[in-house]
């Protein structure tokens, strides 16, 4: 027992560490790619660190309308991801957290801080975050049917159900057998990528316009650590969904936590690059075609899961 | 046993004094209650701890019935639910029914009380007649506590919804269980052991008429009907308890038929599972268009069930493929879901409950800003409605989970057909999920946050109506945070009588629980984060400069509470999106001109199955009798021929035998 508390805590600890350190570059790079695709300079890549800091550093203004609910979201929020990132494998190991089923949990972590990111929003009674919330609402589950079906696959391939099997090394036999099912998961897993994160073609952070926003109109109310710690969640986010799709796109051979950590690392720059450039070279799709983008997405992971149950 | 009849035996006595008295013997009948089912509670609780049931065996003069009832494992997991909720509804009950016109209160306490007993005998019942019986009894208390209030014209119609979905049931019933005794040669359900060996398709038909029976009163799609008039009909703590546990009595009803009929064929499974995801979305569906909170809850009823149902059918299925690991999660997560929504159903119908007695008012369009004047309702019907949409670290997602893990199994080992369904029910399940959240972030976020929409008046809730709804809640979250114990004190016995076999060594059961024990940790992990994470952000706040404001409103200088969104428009996206099977009928008007006088919106989603399967079915019968109405005429005469006739058939019949 000592053992295993003692192999066990520190993992945790490293885990947390690595992501935290990490995961706000990653939106720090998307915005120097748009910058750069823009010709324009941009703020520098450790931008979000930055803000982040100062934000923890100012005070906080909250509307009489709201009650203890608009304070709890963004603790949830954060926990959530924090407790999410656990199930994500760093290096060529297991996750700290992993067993049988963890990837059901995985899903769901996320369910609970849309949940009362949701609920917040509406504690202000404003009607642009009530419709922020109705969207998310909205997309979201559109987008939880293929992320499930996309696992499926993966699970079904590794013949496992924890995450850390389904993005093992063997990914890489998997990759020479059954590509085909693997890149309709892929594309299946950027579509749900885009959405969970809030961007385009689904949300655009950058709009002037509140009525046009989903994610970002959500946390219009919030201000000072309330606001670092929502955007800091939402760098998690990116991290942990981001890993997910670089490691099957990318099956991590082997490496303790820090070789394979710097490798996924260089992934998800690679990543935030791309999404950066989609932002650039894509306009946002008009609210009545997103259900259709998902719909997309779920018929993608569906094939992929009938690929995976016929090659039986 | 003993304790377990002086449970009866007080509950039926609290009904009897609440007949006689008026609202001031109101806490004596609950305390009765509360004493009764303690009592019970030991007894279950012994049951299930160690598997071993007891029974009791009295004289009757009834043909073929013995008034035989038996505590087993299965049993004890619906009874544990019955009695727990019922008591608090009790409790609840004092407060709630105080106001109410004392000549109401009478009935009202006494058919509570009666339909308690009856359900407690329902699922302890070991002889058929003694169970139809006793079926009969909770079906007839039921309907008098939905026509309490039968001046409305409304409670009038959903009084006789109910009767008439019941009584067809019933019908089901009584061929199956005259079939099966039949069969048998005794109608005691010890003697029906031996049934297993009977063929599959006797064997099926069994199963179809358990299906349509017990689905009846279950509320599975579109049996349903009754739910959402019979529900909203009837005083809150009587809604929890019929929603929370008599719908589960169906349930039981289910899975004892079944595990008498032997190895299940994989179209059982299948039937189930379909079943189960048509109740779950479109149940959920239909709970999103409504704006009556009671009518809303009752939809919600209907999809629980269509998880549950998912659940067996997942069981059923790893059943008849061998693959006992999948078949011990389905059943698991079944039985937990069982109990899981008897708790937190509950909680969310006394929650509703609380803002009619505070506000007057179940629209939730006229509701809003409640949390702050009802602190107490408000924050306990938030954990209702994580639990109720499978959120971590609630009890909700347990049940869930154990559903997920074995379709995932079901997926990963079967044959390809059984793979793709279970890709199905894995996909529905997460739609269902997703859509439940959003429904309940509506209710909640129209009803507690905000601002007041009309000014109706409020106050906070009496005593005696948060106390039930803080157990409530302080269980939901015990069973989620603690899932491993929660499992194995719970379903482990029950999952044993479903004839899965088990022993202690057992492959299925040792994964089940390393699985629940990691995933303990990981729920263990996630609250230890929640708590040092509230903890940080109080310590910077309590550093930092906190100024209180109004809510941003992009430069719009008059904003109302009725600018706030509503839960029509909140919802908006989920109707165009499923219209087809909403079909909502609108009503607009819109505002013309420049300067625009009048303007308004409705929209309605009336039911699917009564609009497009019932309403017709019905009518045809109606033409029917209308068609053979010429052999009533009225004379004494013909009817004495009829008489002549009829009886010198029968005679005929026999004589020629």
């Amino acid at each position: 027992m000592t053992a295993w508390i003692s192999e066990f805590v520190p993992a945790l600890f490293r885990q947390w560490a690595f992501v935290l350190a990490v995961s706000p570059i990653l939106p720090g790079v998307v915005a120097k790619t748009k910058a750069w695709v823009a010709g324009r300079q941009g703020p520098p890549v450790i931008q979000p660190y930055r803000d982040i800091v100062k934000l923890f550093q100012k005070g906080a203004a909250y509307s009489r309308t709201t009650t203890w609910i608009f304070r709890a979201g963004p603790v949830i929020s954060f926990s959530a991801a924090m407790a999410a990132v656990l199930m994500i494998p760093i290096g060529g190991m297991e996750a700290p957290l992993t067993f049988q089923g963890d990837l059901i949990l995985f899903a769901y972590v996320w369910g609970t801080s849309r949940f009362f990111t949701m609920t917040a929003a509406l504690d202000t009674g404003s009607a642009f975050e009530g419709m922020g919330a109705s969207r998310e609402a909205v997309f979201s589950c559109l987008a939880e049917p293929a992320l499930f079906l996309g696992l499926l696959t993966l699970a079904r391939e590794a013949g496992s159900l924890s995450m850390s099997d389904l993005l093992s090394v063997g990914l890489i036999r998997i990759w020479s057998i059954h590509a085909p099912a693997l890149c309709l998961v892929t594309t299946a897993f950027i579509v749900v990528f885009l959405t969970e994160n809030s961007r385009i073609p689904i949300d655009d952070p950058n709009t002037h316009l509140e009525l046009t926003m989903i994610h970002e109109v959500m946390v219009l109310d919030h201000s000072g650590p309330d606001l670092a710690l929502i955007e800091y969640a939402s760098a998690v986010k990116f991290f942990a969904l981001g890993a997910l799709l670089v490691r099957i796109v990318y099956p991590i051979r082997s490496g303790g936590f820090w070789a394979g950590g710097a490798v996924l690392g260089i992934g998800l720059l690679g990543l935030s690059i791309l999404v950066g450039v989609i932002e650039s070279t894509m306009a946002r799709l008009r609210l009545a075609r997103i259900p259709q983008f998902l719909a997309f997405a779920f018929v993608l992971a569906g094939f992929g899961v009938i690929l995976t149950l016929a090659a039986a | 046993m003993t304790p377990f009849l002086i449970c009866l035996g007080l509950w039926t006595l609290g009904g009897v004094v609440g007949l006689c008295g008026g609202k001031r013997i109101l806490p004596v009948s609950a305390s009765a209650a509360v004493a009764g089912s303690v009592l019970g509670l030991l007894t279950a609780a012994k049951v299930l701890a160690t598997g071993d049931g007891v029974a009791f065996h009295a004289g009757w003069q009834m043909p073929y019935g013995e008034f035989h009832l038996a505590l087993d494992p299965l049993s004890a997991v619906f009874l544990v639910p019955i009695l727990v909720l019922c008591a608090l509804a009790a409790v609840y009950g004092v407060g709630y029914l105080k106001d109410r016109d004392s000549r109401q209160i009478g009935g009202a306490v006494f058919f509570f009380h009666l339909l308690v007993v009856s359900m407690c005998v329902v699922v302890t019942a070991k002889n058929a007649i003694l169970f139809l019986l006793v079926w009969e009894i909770m079906a007839l208390v039921s309907f008098f506590l939905v026509m309490l209030d039968s001046r409305r014209v409304e409670v009038r119609r959903a009084g006789w919804i109910y009767l008439a979905s019941a009584h067809i049931g019933t019908a089901f019933l009584l061929v199956l269980f005259a079939w099966m005794g039949y069969t048998a040669g005794n109608f005691d359900f010890d003697a029906w052991q031996n049934l297993s060996q009977i063929g599959t398709r006797t064997a099926s038909v069994w199963f179809i008429l358990a299906l349509i029976g017990f689905g009846t009163k279950a509320g599975f799609w579109p049996f349903h009907v009754w739910l959402p008039e019979a529900h909203p009909a009837v005083p809150s703590h009587v809604s929890a308890v019929m929603s929370g546990v008599m719908i589960k009595t169906g349930i039981y009803g289910l899975i004892r038929v079944v595990a008498l009929l032997g190895p299940p064929p994989a179209w059982w499974g299948m039937t189930l599972l379909c079943i189960g995801l048509i109740s779950g979305i479109l149940g959920v569906l239909f709970a999103l268009a409504q704006h009556d909170i009671k009518r809303l809850l009752a939809y919600h009823s209907v999809e629980n069930i269509g998880i549950i149902a998912l659940g067996m059918g997942g069981g059923l299925l790893g059943m008849s493929y061998g693959m006992e690991e999948a078949a011990l999660f389905g059943w698991a997560g079944a039985l937990l879901h069982v109990i899981n929504h008897a708790l937190f159903k509950g909680l969310l119908f006394m929650g509703a409950g609380s803002v009619q007695h505070a506000t007057g008012s179940r629209d939730i369009e006229k509701l809003g800003g409640l949390l702050k004047k009802m602190p107490v309702t408000g924050s306990t019907f938030l954990i209702g409605s994580a639990a109720i949409s499978g959120l971590p670290p609630l009890n909700g997602f347990v049940s869930e989970f154990l559903i997920y893990v074995c379709y995932f199994k079901l997926a990963l080992g079967g044959p390809l057909f059984t793979g793709a369904a279970a890709a199905f029910a894995i996909a529905g399940l997460a739609l269902i999920g997703g859509l439940a959240a959003a429904c309940f972030t509506k209710v909640f976020g129209v009803v507690f946050l905000g601002e007041p929409r009309t000014d109706v008046s409020s106050h906070a809730s009496p005593f005696s109506l948060t106390t039930p709804m803080a157990l409530l809640a302080a269980s939901c979250i015990l069973i989620g945070v603690f899932p491993s114990a929660a499992v194995r004190g719970l379903t482990v016995e029950a999952l044993k009588a479903i004839g899965l076999g088990l022993s202690p060594a057992d492959v299925g059961l040792l994964s089940l629980t390393s699985i629940l024990t990691r995933l303990n940790l990981c729920i263990g992990i996630l609250i230890a984060l929640l708590i040092f994470i509230t903890l940080i952000r109080a310590w910077i706040i309590s550093r930092r400069r906190i100024s209180q404001t109004v809510t941003w409103d992009c430069g719009y200088s008059a904003p109302t509470s009725r600018m706030q969104y509503t839960a029509g428009s909140f919802v908006q996206h989920f109707i165009d999106l499923f219209h087809l099977f909403l079909q909502p009928r609108e009503r607009r008007q819109n505002p013309i001109g420049y300067f625009p006088k009048k303007a308004s919106y409705e929209s309605h989603s009336a039911d699917l199955a009564t609009r497009r399967i019932f309403e017709p079915l019905f009518e045809w019968i109606q033409d029917l009798a209308e068609k053979i109405q010429w052999i009533q005429q009225g004379r004494v005469q013909t009817y004495l021929l009829y008489i002549f006739v009829t009886l010198a058939a029968v005679l005929s019949f026999q004589a020629f035998r």
